[in-house]
């Protein structure tokens, strides 16, 4: 996720990478890792989340901004259970995979390249 | 390319959902107007599936079940038999400049499986949990790409040089990009996004080391996507 300081939103941070977080936690699927106890802080730091989630922390020296990786946990997925993915359909409008839960979906990845 | 597959199994349960990688969407946007598709056609401009799925090349496909559960990860996933004739016809034609053709000859050679993949699709979307195609969760992490430190690095690396591109500072793109091909060679989303922005063949440019044909000659076309391991 691309931050403009090292402080970071804790609700963006689990809508962008879903991960949870608990008190002196961080949970994904069955995964938990636990975090510094800042209960009562409103944002978290990107270094403590980079260091314990093994998420690389890399920073853009013309412009300031700093990116935020995925977790290295040695595998894409972690759990079996479908990441939330919600993106704009082609007319613009909002579109979550979980509204299509009870039916079985294929989803494919494709581009114009 | 989806919407015969997806009119036929509809009916049956199964939704099919397209995602474009495509940094700029208005180039996702101009395909799909022309063939208005009745199924969910999202644009992913901020390549949230790459991070999310592992996706490492197009098209690619993942199923979901009933319950929100991944039963088959990342993989090559076409409706197609073969590659499309006109790529063979345009490859002989002199016509078309020596670079272009030498590209499509080895896009002909690239090996397509739309068969295979289509029948384990519809065995599964017929027997549902019964279907030998469907794979326990621990194979589907199992299955689901390598994700160490080379390859999380990489993905911030293209990340930032997107936003970067996308926030007017195109310039500034590149850099991260190569870095993020430098870490995750295999990776050909990342690859592919950024030549194709700095040459519409993906020929050689003097932005990146590489290109296209380049790369693809160096493991062999029928390398291009992985076997399907169904």
């Amino acid at each position: 996720m691309i931050l403009s300081s090292l402080e970071v939103d804790p609700k963006e941070f689990e809508r962008r990478t879903g991960w949870a977080l608990k008190p002196e936690a961080a949970c994904k699927g069955e995964t938990c890792v636990t975090l510094p106890d800042d209960a009562g802080s409103a944002a978290l730091d990107a270094r403590t989340l980079s260091q314990r989630l093994g998420m690389p922390l890399i920073h853009d020296a013309d412009t300031d901004v700093w990116c935020l990786g995925p977790e290295a946990m040695g595998r894409a997925l972690t759990t079996a259970r479908a990441p939330e993915l919600i993106l704009p359909d082609y007319r613009g409008n909002q579109f979550a995979l979980s509204s299509l839960r009870g039916q079985k979906v294929l989803l494919v990845a494709w581009a114009s390249w | 390319m989806w919407q015969a597959l997806r009119n036929e199994l509809h009916p049956r349960g199964l939704e099919i959902v397209t995602v474009a990688l495509d940094v700029n969407p208005e180039a996702a946007r101009v395909w799909i107007e022309q063939i208005k598709p009745n199924h969910p056609s999202l644009i992913d401009s901020a390549r949230r599936v790459d991070e999310l799925f592992g996706v490492v090349n197009v098209p690619n496909g993942v199923w979901i079940d009933e319950d929100g559960t991944i039963v088959r990860p990342v993989e090559p996933a076409s409706p197609e038999r073969q590659t499309p004739p006109e790529w063979q016809r345009m490859a002989d034609h002199p016509d078309v400049p020596e670079q272009l053709r030498e590209t499509l000859k080895l896009a002909t050679g690239i090996r397509i499986q739309g068969n295979e993949y289509t029948g384990a699709l519809r065995d599964w979307v017929a027997k549902g949990r019964a279907s030998g195609y469907r794979l326990p969760p621990a194979d589907v992490i199992a299955r689901s790409g390598v994700r160490g430190k080379a390859e999380a690095q990489a993905a911030a690396c293209f990340e930032l040089g997107t936003y970067l591109w996308d926030s007017g500072r195109r310039d500034l793109a590149p850099r991260h990009w190569r870095e993020a091909h430098r870490l995750q060679p295999d990776n050909w989303t990342y690859k592919r996004q950024a030549w194709s922005l700095a040459d519409p063949f993906q020929g050689p440019t003097d932005l990146y080391d590489s290109c296209w044909a380049e790369d693809v000659k160096k493991i062999g076309p029928e390398n291009y996507y992985p076997r399907l391991n169904l």
